[in-house]
């Protein structure tokens, strides 16, 4: 773990030794947040990238005011000027649909009691800013993802934070919108016109962080703590294509694709939780197969470099590292240093046919998946060879949120029902032995 | 409500106001008309009602047409002050449930079972009450009327609240929370707009139950006292007994009239503005319309007639408080306190359930035996199966009319306003035709009296098929008719999954308005001739006659019990099984 410690006099805000658990008060919890350190000075655009489930949000809400984390404190240190305050843009907008344009970029000036004519000479100075004219008075729902973000963030600007708090802002959005969008944010920026500081963003696309920001914090999952500061000196406005910028995204690629070095189960490592209480990606067992093909074949030969994977499949970079992972779980595959190897078993199953490859997957969900494993052996344990889906569920929740385990209970029994390891009757709610061999 | 409505298409209303022009459209001459005479007859109303209760014997209800438009005019009243009280219980009581968890434990259950108690055998205890709050004047048997309209009303409004406070989307809620909204804005900009489809809709089905209680509750007779409050059900109760046709004509059509304007002025203008509430960020491709909503909105006048109006609560949710506090920070109690409270509150609770249960057992007891509830038992036993009978009967003839007409847009699109008005015509106003025809045959009332039970309510049933079959998609027709699906094969595959989860809820409200009605359908009267059937509902009824609290208090809850089970071992796991597995997409 790197702490990075500037001089405190340009600080705006300091989280401290932040530690988050989540679930019930008694019993196993999902640690999120492990003793994360962040401070951020004025004048920079600061990234936290890591994987779904490695805190980062927790934290960035931690320091909206949203969460309070198990210990640790969030610090903004009394500053000459005025009190540093926060706002945030959201993933999924977070607009009042019953509220026009120029009443959503209102609202936080409202609440904060702001007089009629100052409030609206404001909020359409921010909708002038954002570039929103023309649109004051139509409600979200006639508004297309890019200007629905857009007046999210006016609504965010309108009230003159010193820190902008962006949680995965534009990956909501189709891949040109959200290049348009960072475009005008960076332009906003980098002309001074936006009355903050600084920006915190969330994001788990590597491109994007090493696009706008100046430092990027790279975060590990299971347990969520802070694997490198990463700082990057490139001139803005950057460009994709330029070696150093492509050098910079391998390098990231690389440290998110290493083991970490810390846990004792380097392969188990990727996912929250450990054994039974291990939340599981919604991953289809098609998308697997199609990887183990596309793995398999020419060019790659069995070892894929990650971003020309993700090139050639046409896949959002980060959208390939849940089924990478699932199949480093079932040990089909291995994440080296930026590459995807395959093992030999998955080079079998490339080359089997259905039914071969049928097996193969459940002999590997038997062996590695522990969920998998014990629903088997409680279905063979019992003389009905039935039991009651509520009941692994139930067992979950203790590790686990309920939502969490709802969707690692779907995601074994898609893979199972797959593999005919066992059947499942969405109607009665119960796994069986019935259909399957 | 209408504090929502912001000032929603004037960004610059200065501006707008010029381009609009001063001089009046007749848009505006027509919204003034209107919004005159209803503040008119308001005020008429207002004031007959507070007179001693000796005018109302000096001068009668009677069947002079001169008089109708004014009866119809106090149900009206009635049933909109009702509305009011519900409202205001609903913001109150449903708020206070999901902001504490301590009376969510009593709020949320207690709602649910109010929504299955036949309202109608309330009058006997909310007569005596309010007449004794209000002794020698008319107010305190128009409270009694507006407390029976108001027990049928409120709770599934208050409940669809409630439910909607309890599913605000996360991502407003951190907005809300992230601004610092003091809790008047949450509720003015966050929780009320959210909720507002859900509790229009709730609304909508409240005033169509409403109607029939109104007419049932306006003619009141309890013990030896009899009042017949001036409105339209008194109008038809008179002639009744008069055994006058036309008069009886005359009443029906009045109810008709005033449903009509209900609907044009009240219903579809509501829904029309209530439609930009909903939450899905979608455009919707069929928005509700209103030309009464068109009409106030075009009006340049009514307009700026109306800003202040919406300025007035913007400005009450713009007040701040004279000395801001600083927000005091208490450290959260420690969770072993909380589960002290918890426990605490639980054993208040558990307490007064068996104070109350002791209570009851001992005013049932003083009056009545264990035959009594045999009796009433076997009774209730009659009217179930006239209920479930009688919903298949109506099962069968409106599944195959409704998906007939719900495949057929333009049949669907001039029908299901008839049948939503049918739905909210107050069967009851028909009822004496039946009866007379039904003394007249000399036909066997234990059969006959029965089809009155879902005169009103199978209309629920005949609107939503017809909205499930509509809603069945394009492609699925598609493909049922390439591959050749046709006779049963079609039924049991495409239509009857399309229609299910909206057969469900409409055969859910129907089976609940028919237990209702059947306090009012099995025991009736034609001039002097009474006729009965053998069931639940004709003991709640005579013993109401008789004034008998505890046959009624005991006749009442033997049906709530038949309703309540009836609903959670047939209708709600049916629910669950359309809610999981026939929603399209």
């Amino acid at each position: 773990m790197t702490c990075f410690t500037p001089t405190p006099s340009s600080a705006l805000v300091e989280a401290k030794a932040i530690r988050h658990l989540y679930g019930k008060a008694e019993g196993a919890n999902l640690l999120v947040l492990d003793n994360v350190d962040l401070t951020l000075d004025e004048n920079e655009i600061v990234g936290l990238l890591g994987r779904s489930g490695s805190g980062k949000s927790t934290l960035l809400r931690s320091i909206a005011g949203l969460i309070k984390p198990t210990s640790g404190e969030i610090v903004f240190p009394p500053r000459e000027d005025s009190p540093t305050t926060v706002s945030m843009v959201f993933q999924s907008f977070a607009l009042f649909p019953w509220l026009t344009v120029l009443q959503n970029v209102e609202v936080g000036l409202e609440a904060k009691g702001v007089r009629s004519d100052e409030r609206r000479r404001r909020a359409l100075a921010a909708i002038d800013l954002i570039g929103l004219d023309g649109f004051e008075n139509a409600y979200p729902k006639e508004l297309s993802g890019g200007m629905r973000q857009r007046v999210g963030l006016a609504r965010a600007l309108v009230v003159d934070p010193s820190i902008l708090l962006m949680d995965e802002p534009f990956s909501a959005l189709d891949v040109l919108t959200a290049e348009t969008l960072r475009t005008d944010l960076l332009d906003l920026w980098n002309e001074g016109r936006m009355p903050i500081k600084s920006i915190l963003m969330v994001t788990h696309n590597i491109e994007e962080a090493v696009l706008m920001c100046d430092r990027i914090l790279v975060f590990s999952s299971n347990p969520g703590r802070v694997v490198s500061t990463i700082k990057v000196d490139l001139p803005q406005p950057r460009n994709r294509q330029d070696p150093a910028f492509r050098t910079l995204v391998e390098r990231i690629y690389a440290q998110m694709t290493r083991p970490d070095q810390g846990a004792a189960a380097a392969r188990d490592g990727v996912f929250l939780g450990m054994g039974l209480g291990m939340v599981l990606p919604r991953v289809s067992t098609n998308v697997m197969a199609g990887l183990i093909e596309a793995v398999c074949a020419a060019p790659f030969d069995g070892r894929a470099h990650m971003p020309d994977l993700a090139r050639v499949l046409r896949y959002e970079a980060d959208a390939l590292f849940p089924i990478a992972e699932t199949l480093q779980l079932l040990r089909l595959a291995e994440l080296r240093e930026g590459d995807l190897v395959l093992t030999p078993t998955a080079h079998r199953y490339a080359e089997a046919d259905v039914d071969a490859r049928k097996s193969i997957f459940a002999q590997q969900l038997l062996a590695h998946v522990p969920l998998v494993a014990h629903v088997r052996r409680v279905l063979d344990d019992r003389p009905s060879h039935a039991a009651p889906a509520s009941r692994f569920r139930d067992e979950l929740e203790d590790f686990m949120s309920p939502d969490y385990a709802d969707q690692t209970l779907r995601a074994v029994t898609n893979w199972s029902r797959y593999a005919e390891v066992f059947s499942y009757d969405e109607g009665a709610d119960r796994f069986s032995l019935e259909d399957a061999v | 409500m209408v504090f929502l409505s912001g000032d929603l298409k004037a960004a610059r209303p200065l501006a707008r106001f010029l381009r609009a022009g001063t001089v009046p459209s007749w848009a505006d001459l027509v919204a003034f008309l209107l919004l005159a005479a209803a503040a008119v007859l308001v005020v008429r109303g207002a004031e007959d009602m507070s007179q001693p209760l000796a005018a109302l014997h000096a001068a009668p209800v009677t069947l002079d047409p001169a008089r109708l438009p004014e009866y119809a005019l106090r149900t009206t009243l009635r049933m909109f002050v009702a509305l009011f009280a519900s409202l205001v219980f609903t913001f109150t009581v449903a708020t206070l449930a999901a902001k504490s968890r301590k009376a969510e434990l009593l709020i949320a259950p207690a709602l649910d079972i109010l929504q299955s108690v036949p309202v109608l055998g309330f009058l006997t205890f909310t007569v005596t009450f309010f007449m004794g709050l209000f002794p020698g004047r008319q107010l305190g048997v128009e409270c009694a009327a507006i407390f029976a309209i108001f027990t049928s009303q409120a709770w599934n409004m208050a409940f669809s609240f409630y439910q909607s406070l309890r599913t605000i989307p996360a991502d407003l809620d951190d907005v809300s929370r992230q601004f610092g909204f003091s809790p008047w804005r949450r509720f003015v900009r966050l929780e009320l707009p959210f909720a507002t489809p859900g509790l229009v809709w709730n609304v909508m089905m409240s005033m169509s139950g409403g109607w029939f209680f109104v007419v049932a509750s306006e003619a009141i007779t309890v013990g030896d006292t009899t009042v017949t409050l001036p409105g339209i059900g008194s109008w038809l109760s008179v002639a009744i007994a008069h055994q006058d046709m036309r008069a009886l004509a005359m009443g029906v059509a009045a109810m008709a009239v005033v449903i009509v304007l209900y609907d044009q002025l009240v219903f579809r203008p509501v829904v029309a503005w209530a439609d930009k509430f909903r939450f899905e960020q979608t455009a919707s491709l069929q928005r509700p319309a209103s030309w009464l909503y068109d009409l106030l909105r075009r009006a340049v006048w009514i307009r700026s007639l109306a800003r202040p109006l919406v300025r007035l609560p913007r400005a009450v949710s713009g007040l701040r408080p004279l000395v801001r506090l600083p927000p005091l920070r208490l450290p959260a109690p420690p969770a072993a306190l909380g589960r002290v409270l918890d426990g605490l509150w639980l054993a208040l609770v558990a307490i007064a359930v068996v104070g109350g249960a002791g209570l009851l057992w001992s005013f049932l007891d003083q009056r009545l035996t264990l035959g009594d509830l045999g009796q009433v038992s076997l009774l209730g036993l009659a009217t179930l199966v006239r209920v479930v009978v009688l919903i298949g009967l109506a099962t069968l003839i409106w599944v195959p009319i409704g998906v007939w007409i719900g495949l057929r847009p333009a049949w669907a699109e001039r029908l299901q306003p008839i049948a939503q008005f049918l739905a909210a015509f107050p069967a009851n106003v028909l009822f004496p035709f039946a009866v007379a025809a039904i003394v007249a045959l000399r036909l066997n009332p234990d059969i006959w009296l029965s089809p009155l039970m879902v005169f009103g309510t199978q209309w629920y049933i005949l609107f939503n098929v017809i909205a499930g079959a509509s809603a069945i998609p394009g492609d699925l027709k598609e493909a049922a008719g390439m591959f050749g699906l046709r006779g049963w094969q079609w039924w049991r595959q495409v239509a009857i999954p399309g229609i299910f989860p909206y057969y469900v809820t409409g055969a859910l409200t129907a089976s609940g308005g028919s237990w209702n009605a059947s306090i009012v359908a099995e025991a009736v009267s034609w001039g002097h001739q009474r006729l009965e059937a053998a069931g639940l509902g004709a003991y709640i009824a005579k013993a109401t006659a008789a004034g008998d609290s505890a046959r009624v208090a005991l006749g009442v809850a033997v049906m709530s019990v038949f309703v309540i089970v009836f609903n959670r071992v047939l209708w709600r796991p049916m629910y669950r099984f359309a809610e999981r597995r026939l929603r399209l997409a």
